[in-house]
């Protein structure tokens, strides 16, 4: 049965759809117009906002492509208000958290847990939930050795009676004379013997390094073979400088928007010398993140945004710049024929620095002169030269010089902005979205297309409702 | 009487943050033979070194705190100065600084600052203002032998200002970007230009370790946001993009012409008196006073240009309506030749009011004691005549 539209409904479907650019980008961090506590006390209130509101559309963002901060937030939001959750309501939202839980990287899941201990939430569905998650760890005794703190809070939290050896592990862990399980055994050599410690996870080893006092050089030659993808690209560079050759990442393996940040950390010279290696490494990554669309897209251009504010701040260093980066190289691995206008002219793509102005409406104009089936704007929105010029440019072109909409047109913006409880917008006529990873550029952009008409709040929940399902049958 | 001019620079739109605009001022071409002294550029202020070869003048701004001579100690510039390539290893004029301890060891480095607060101003007016000329028997021995005591004016670092830090910390500088104009509340604070973008990049964040009035200071406390002058485009009158793009170039010049002739009118139409302090190659430094007129903007400043009227370097602080009031008297007695009775005459006011004036304005220890009371008691007199 057909409903009618509500304005109640439109507010509804604009709110979540802001929240949900909101939690896609903001990670309560610093960036370069406003400050921490700033976007942490804005990205609370949406939190509060859409739990209070709509609490069932609050629950099914999960299932989106939601950032790692945000998933956790949700997940403790929805279980310190359990009681206000009707039973159907709980059992949906135990599934969607559990499943999320599942894919978040093991730290965050833990911090979670700790962080409900100390909120004091301690009700039937949240220790079956740590209890679940902790019994489908595959490896329970690595975990005890990584985060021993906080997998002790959780056994104490959940009421767990932990298996075999962990037990003494966690609570008494210098009584027994020795382990029988081999990395307990590790852990405990480690106390008095440096060859242990390069057996174990890398950031316990370096605790002992330090009590041993190892030089940090010798330490991350002989502890390479332990480090994690991520933290070999991490330590490569500083490595390299303390001459432990050993940390090596391999490049091409590593994420598309990781790897941009990494080339973007090299000093111009470095890039220019590896300029084959990084160019490789970052054409591998964007074609393996294009999948099955590589090649299908048409005619692309691209305004990308290096303009000084896509320096981001010191906590998110060129992380704008980053993904403008990625976008780059991503959309070029999409298009038949890509061409990239940087807002600083540069046609280099290796060697952009945050530097300058953002003359977006000049900008944009050049790339609507190329006449492509696509254009894709990656800018934090802060349109400064003159202001509000690309708005203007966006309205004429849709209203007045390509009313048939022959141009497909979308903003990606990195940057939440705290003020506005959403990302900064060019033009009412132009979708925008927010963005962390350019990984997840595609799904985006279509998504923006569909949104590009005024969305109801039926087909949003139906949308809505199709992802979820998706999501959890993904599921083990 | 001369007007400043923005000779070789084109503005471009602003940057607003809050209350607070800054408008960036680009240099065509970048003055490559006048640059900031070498002693200045250093490692940590991440600029490039200045090729010797290609340099023949160079430049230290007011109040730059450095460690010029061999003795090790800080001392700041006292007055911005011209240097050739014979002067490279002199030490500039300049005056010591005495720190305490902790201030100090923050100081060790060669670091790119300024002088903290009142320092700076009091130097600006005693170089200024050097005192009385002729010793006419009013004015007491103190003035004559040492002009006007450093006073405490009052002036506020830019860090006092609301929002001029994020203001200039969010900025985006423009590639061959050589000048700035700050506005509080859209009331012009201060005028910054350098020769070359290299010194601007250098010198950028020196602008929240300078001085503002307190008329900034309140404006930018009191005021709201300023809006953004965003772009407007009537599109009755777009056909194709074409039509598009020329609107858009429009849009910048239209702002460029607004800017000057209406936003900085106030420093650009005002009226100046300027010294010439001394004449390197091609360039020559001045100091500017303005005209003191009540109830319009006073902007006191420096700068250097060159044969040909270029401007090369330029560094204004605004005066508070205060300060232009003290700056009318003793202009006009400088006018007058600090004699009382010419002046007083000149201002079609009576003596007794002028020293009245005088001692309201805080010069008071410039005129002898006995003089001071012999026009009050004669002012009392008068009163009590009026009463009777």
């Amino acid at each position: 049965m057909a409903r009618a539209e509500t304005s109640a409904d439109l507010i509804a479907a604009e709110d979540v759809l802001l929240f949900v650019n909101a939690a896609i980008t903001s990670t309560g961090q610093r960036e370069f117009h406003s400050g921490a506590d700033e976007q942490s006390l804005s990205l609370d209130f949406l939190h509060e906002y859409v739990l209070g509101n709509y609490r069932d559309l609050y629950a099914a963002t999960l299932a989106l492509d939601v950032n790692d901060h945000n998933a956790v937030l949700i997940a403790r939001n929805l279980l310190v208000t359990a009681a206000e959750a009707s039973a159907e309501q709980r059992r949906a939202e135990g599934r969607l958290i559990a499943r999320r839980l599942a894919l978040l990287p093991p730290q965050r899941v833990y911090g979670l847990f700790r962080r409900l201990r100390r909120a004091r939430v301690n009700n039937r569905r949240t220790r079956a939930i740590m209890r679940d998650w902790l019994a489908a760890r595959p490896d329970p005794a690595f975990d005890a050795v990584k985060y021993r703190a906080a997998v002790k809070d959780a056994v104490r939290h959940a009421h767990l009676a932990p298996a075999g050896e962990l037990g003494p592990f966690l609570f008494t862990p210098h009584r027994p004379a020795a382990y029988r399980t081999p990395i307990l055994e590790t852990w405990r050599r480690a106390h008095y013997e440096q060859a242990a410690m390069y057996d174990l996870p890398y950031t316990v080893a370096e605790g002992f390094a330090a009590r041993h006092g190892v030089p940090r050089g010798a330490f991350l030659e002989r502890v390479a073979p332990r480090l994690t993808r991520l933290e070999r690209l991490r330590l490569q560079e500083s490595a390299r400088g303390l001459g432990a050759e050993a940390v090596r990442a391999d490049l091409g393996t590593m994420p598309l928007t990781r790897l941009a940040s990494y080339v973007l950390g090299l000093s111009l010279e470095d890039r220019r010398n590896r300029r084959d290696e990084l160019t490789a490494a970052l054409r591998t990554a964007a074609r393996r993140a294009a999948g099955e669309d590589a090649g299908r897209w048409g005619t692309v251009a691209a305004v990308l945004d290096d303009s000084f504010s896509a320096y981001g701040s010191g906590q998110k260093r060129r992380r704008p710049l980053a993904v403008a980066l990625a976008c780059h190289f991503l959309l070029e691995a999409l298009a038949a024929e890509y061409t990239p206008l940087w807002l600083s002219g540069r046609a280099d793509a290796l060697s952009v620095r945050p530097y300058g102005p953002t003359p977006l409406g000049e900008r944009i104009l050049d790339a609507l002169e190329l006449g492509t089936a696509r254009l894709v704007i990656v800018s934090d929105g802060w349109d400064n030269a003159p202001p509000g010029l690309a708005g203007e440019v966006l309205r004429i072109w849709r209203t007045r010089l390509d009313p048939s909409r022959a141009c497909a047109i979308v903003h990606l913006n990195p940057v939440y902005d705290a003020a506005d409880f959403d990302v900064r917008r060019l033009a009412p006529t132009v979708p925008t979205a927010g963005v962390r990873d350019a990984e997840n550029l595609v799904a985006l952009v279509e998504l923006a297309q569909f949104a590009e008409g005024r969305t109801g709040l039926p087909e949003l929940r139906a949308h809505l409702a199709r992802r979820v399902e998706d999501f959890l049958r993904e599921g083990p | 009487m001369t007007k400043v001019t923005l000779n070789g620079l084109t503005s471009r739109p602003s940057q607003v943050w809050g209350g607070v605009r800054l408008v960036p001022l680009i240099r065509e071409e970048p003055i490559e033979d006048l640059r900031l002294d070498a002693r200045l550029y250093d490692a940590d202020a991440g600029v490039v070194t200045v090729d010797p070869r290609t340099v023949y003048c160079s430049y230290i701004p007011h109040g730059y705190v450095a460690t010029w001579a061999d003795d090790g100690a800080p001392a700041a510039a006292y007055g911005t100065q011209l240097r050739d390539a014979a002067d490279r290893d002199r030490a500039p004029r300049r005056m010591p600084l005495r720190f305490h301890r902790r201030m100090a060891r923050r100081l060790d480095k060669n670091r790119l600052r300024f002088l903290p607060l009142h320092v700076a101003l009091e130097g600006y007016l005693a170089l200024h203002f050097g005192g009385p000329t002729f010793a006419w028997k009013e004015w007491s021995r103190e003035a004559i032998r040492r002009g006007l005591s450093p006073r405490a004016e009052e002036a506020y670092t830019g860090g006092a200002v609301r929002g001029l830090a994020d203001a200039l910390r969010v900025f985006e500088i423009y590639p061959g970007q050589c000048g700035v104009l700050v506005y509080a509340a859209d009331a012009l604070a201060a005028a910054f230009v350098v020769p070359h973008p290299a010194d601007y990049r250098a010198l950028h964040p020196t602008l929240i370790h300078d001085l503002y009035g307190e008329l900034i200071y309140h404006y930018a406390m009191l005021g709201g946001p300023v809006p953004a002058f965003g772009a407007r485009v009537d599109d009755t009158a777009v056909r194709s993009l074409g039509d598009l793009r020329a609107a858009a170039r429009a849009q910048r010049d239209e702002w460029a012409a607004f800017h000057e002739d209406v936003m900085a009118g106030g420093l650009l139409d005002g009226d100046y008196t300027r010294e010439y302090v001394q004449e390197v190659g091609p360039y020559r430094l001045s100091r500017l006073m303005p005209s003191f007129e009540r109830h319009r903007e006073n902007h006191l400043g420096e700068l250097i240009d060159d044969d040909a009227g270029r401007l090369a370097y330029l560094k204004t602080f605004r005066l508070s309506e205060n300060q232009v009031r003290r700056g009318h008297l003793l202009t006009r007695l400088a006018a007058g030749d600090w004699s009382l009775s010419t002046t007083a005459a000149a201002m079609g006011v009576t003596e007794p009011e002028l020293v009245r004036r005088i001692e309201a304005a805080g010069f008071g220890y410039l005129l002898r004691q006995d003089v001071r009371d012999h026009y009050r008691a004669r002012a009392r007199g008068d009163a009590a005549r009026r009463g009777r």
